[in-house]
């Protein structure tokens, strides 16, 4: 009886295991069980296979040298297939279950004591911790400075005379971009020239200025610069005061109802200057007028400097003066 | 021994790293399922394109600042003299085969990567998710804005063509304005006065290839670390299970996966197929650059166009004291601004501590209603940058529509002052009236559920039925 017994439950357990296939491993499942998906896997198949036609594509069309835009658009092809490929997979056959976990604690009350018992204990053999302290800072600080001072290296850090500079001096010639002199002839009303020192750096930027022709009598230069624009001639720095932009705009012809007077213009921040009145700023952000060159007109009709700037040349910095 | 494929490289990695306990708990960090938490991840792939893209453009980039004359297959700059550094830039757009998509795939990520973080920010601001304890992260994320902004700046800047001359002017004058160091400072950087020694050019390139993309690569090491070691944040939502002790979310793997590298490849093809299609930067329109040059209509990449719009709108004067100059005028736009922006946004967790009193540390994000203060705030403070970005835009709008400059300029002087004002306060309100919204439905909800009897006559309430 107990036999038979015994055969039975055999029987009934047997009979479950092959009912259920024995999980293979472990015999808990870590990732969520869920359907198969065989029509969404041959989608992502077809889309990872036209992924790949579109990189063989690329290839090709880098090897023939096609264009920009068909060796890119390929690639660009290849990458959004294969990431298609990979949405699609995660919607449909991969697991995406929502599973919670516990937040770290906000604080660790014990390992906190514990390191600073640590750090308290290391420094109890110590008696003039004050000293010690200052000293180590004296060290750091000094060991700091010998590290870093190298840097000075860099630039004149301390030389910000130079900062300023102008190449004009009396007798200079203007030249223009090709090194061919400007004469008084060649300046004509309603436009703009501009003109680099003769023998100095053009790229510097007390360099370049800006050469305009206005009739002698609308001039309303400030006292002691009568005979700065001989024929109606002026130069003012090209480089704004404001940015350092070149100032590249010139406003003329006119138009009496919006735009009443000329205006050298700088194109970054559209500070607006008067050539008429000495560079005074007439709108935007520049805080100084553009330095003003005397001209003078020598041999040949040459035209040439009577003397430096009005002004430092170039935006302004902490230690401008303004005379 | 049967071999196992997926077994055996495991216990090869474990018995060597003693990884497995690590890996384990690592594949299972659950991601909170919202779109919004996919914007730092953009930004992480776009950061991934640009060093790949950059890679490549190195291999090519001549950064020397000496003469040469173009010969390349570009004819309106045939023969002329430049520098290598454009020459180089020019020959890449040309004459290298993917050089141009390289290039302008490069660009195109760089203009992305700045906006992806920007939103990630506005995400992270008006969900309050900066709150305790994850200011930490907070800051990390705002410094790689900051060095974000100074790589880019960096990046167009050093193809030496009339743009980034002009853009160095600008930047150059702005280092200058600083009171009292400006001048030793513009020094230091340029190591002469403008347009600076040669050298300048090998600065800018080591800082651009490897000393900013260095710094961005710590800091994102070190804000991802701070994200995984206290768990994302999460929205609050419907599941149970969801609370301030409890995240629920996707794990790493096997769900995040295909999604994150999908994310990874839909973004590099969104910037690989505008570098092809999609003009940006071309660097042959604009010619090389000299100290005498300018051009109308100049625009910086987008992630400076507040600067642009902060340094034209500032009236025109300088601090003098009798003649000599104490601050010039491009602080205020160009260092004064941003420092004045970073900072509030920098100390934001803290101001909020201390108007709301609110101390406790947060995992569950708030929605912008939840917070009237910090959303009135946040959108008035946006506006106020977002104005002066459109202020800098201002001569555009004059050459397209007519409207004078002049009168736009004043207009917005006075606008970005009293717009974001208005915004701010409309916020609050709005948020407060959502709130009540809510409040009553949930009254009636509860009504609906249990009935409450009517109040009488007197105004006393009934008793509820069973209390």
């Amino acid at each position: 009886m107990k036999r038979l017994l015994r055969w039975l439950l055999w029987l009934v357990v047997l009979g479950r295991s092959l009912r259920r296939p024995p999980p293979e491993g472990p015999d808990e499942r870590i990732v969520e069980s869920g359907p198969a998906r065989p029509r969404a896997e041959l989608g992502v198949v077809a889309l990872l296979l036209a992924s790949a036609g579109a990189g063989v594509l690329a290839v090709v069309a880098y090897g023939l040298d096609w264009s920009t835009q068909a060796f890119g658009g390929a690639l660009a092809a290849a990458l959004v297939l294969f990431a298609a490929a990979l949405v699609v997979a995660a919607k449909t056959f991969i697991p995406d279950e929502q599973l919670d976990d516990e937040y770290p604690p906000v604080a660790h009350p014990d390992e906190q004591g514990e390191l600073a018992q640590l750090v308290r204990e290391s420094g109890d053999r110590i008696t003039r911790k004050r000293l010690l302290g200052g000293a180590v800072g004296i060290a750091g600080g000094a060991l700091g400075a010998a590290l870093v001072v190298p840097a000075v290296s860099l630039g004149p850090v301390f030389d910000t005379s130079q900062l300023n500079e102008s190449p004009w001096r009396r007798g200079v010639g203007l030249l223009d971009d090709k090194g061919r002199p400007w004469r008084a002839d060649d300046i004509e009303d309603g436009t703009f020239y501009t003109a680099l020192p003769a023998g100095a750096d053009p790229k510097a930027i007390g360099s370049p200025v800006i050469l305009v022709r206005i009739d002698p009598s609308q001039l309303e230069l400030p006292a002691g610069r009568e005979r700065w624009a001989p024929e109606g001639i002026l130069a003012y720095s090209k480089i704004c005061t404001h940015a350092g932009c070149a100032v590249a705009l010139y406003r003329n012809p006119l138009f009496d109802e919006t735009e009443p007077g000329r205006a050298l213009v700088c194109p970054c921040h559209y500070s607006t200057f008067d050539p008429r009145t000495g560079g005074t700023v007439l709108f935007g952000p520049a805080g100084r007028p553009l330095p003003q060159l005397p001209l003078m007109i020598g041999a040949d009709r040459r035209l040439v400097a009577a003397g430096d700037f009005s002004g430092p040349p170039g935006p302004a910095w902490w230690g401008v003066r303004n005379p | 021994m049967k071999h196992d494929p997926i077994k055996d490289p495991v216990a090869f990695i474990d018995e060597r790293a003693s990884a497995a306990p690590l890996l384990r708990k690592a594949l299972r960090y659950l991601f909170p399922d919202h779109w919004s938490f996919l914007l730092g991840e953009v930004a992480l792939y776009a950061f991934i394109v640009l060093v790949a893209t950059g890679t490549f453009l190195a291999l090519f980039f001549e950064p020397s600042l000496s003469d040469t004359v173009y010969r390349g297959s570009y004819e309106p700059l045939r023969d002329a003299t430049m520098s290598h550094a454009y020459k180089s830039a020019v020959e890449l757009s040309f004459d290298v085969r993917a050089g141009l998509l390289m290039r302008q795939t490069h660009h195109w990520a760089a203009d992305i990567f700045v906006a992806a973080i920007v939103i990630h920010l506005l995400r992270v601001f008006f969900t309050g998710a900066f709150r305790r304890p994850r200011e930490l992260t907070y800051l990390v994320g705002l410094t790689m804005l900051i060095v974000a902004l100074l790589e880019g700046y960096l990046g167009y800047s050093m193809v030496d063509d009339l743009l980034s001359g002009m853009g160095l002017a600008i930047g150059y004058a702005v280092a200058l304005s600083l009171p009292f160091v400006g001048g030793n400072l513009g020094l230091l950087i340029w190591g002469a006065p403008y347009p600076g020694d040669p050298s300048f050019e090998s600065r800018m390139f080591i800082a651009h290839v490897f000393i900013f993309p260095a710094i961005i690569a710590t800091l994102m090491a070190v804000h991802l670390g701070l994200v995984a070691l206290r768990h994302h944040t999460q929205f609050r939502r419907s599941d149970p299970r969801a609370s301030e002790r409890r995240i629920v979310g996707v794990p790493l793997f096997p769900g995040q996966t295909p999604r994150s590298l999908g994310l990874l490849l839909a973004t590099a093809a969104l910037l690989f197929g505008l570098g092809a299609l999609v003009q940006i930067n071309p660097i042959w329109l604009w010619g090389p650059y000299e100290t005498y040059l300018g051009t109308n209509g100049a625009q910086p990449d987008w992630y400076l166009g507040w600067l642009i719009g902060g340094l034209r709108l500032v009236p025109g004067f300088d601090v003098t004291i009798g003649d000599a100059t104490i601050v010039p005028n491009p602080f205020w736009g160009g260092a004064l601004f941003p420092l004045v922006v970073f900072a509030m946004l920098g100390l934001w967790p803290w101001i909020e501590r201390r108007l709301t009193g609110d101390r406790r540390p947060h995992n569950v994000l708030d929605r912008p209603r939840d917070a009237p203060l910090r959303t009135g705030f946040g959108l008035g403070f946006l506006t106020w940058v977002v104005l002066v970005f459109f202020a800098g835009s201002s001569d555009r709008l004059f050459v397209f529509l007519g409207i004078s400059y002049t009168a736009q300029i004043w207009f917005w002087r006075f606008a970005v002052w009293v717009i974001p004002l208005v915004v701010g306060f409309i916020t609050v309100r709005a948020c407060r009236a959502l709130q009540r919204v809510e409040e009553v439905e949930a009254i009636r909800e509860r009504a609906e559920e249990e009935p409450v009897p009517l109040p009488d006559a007197a105004g006393t309430p009934a008793p509820r039925a069973g209390s």
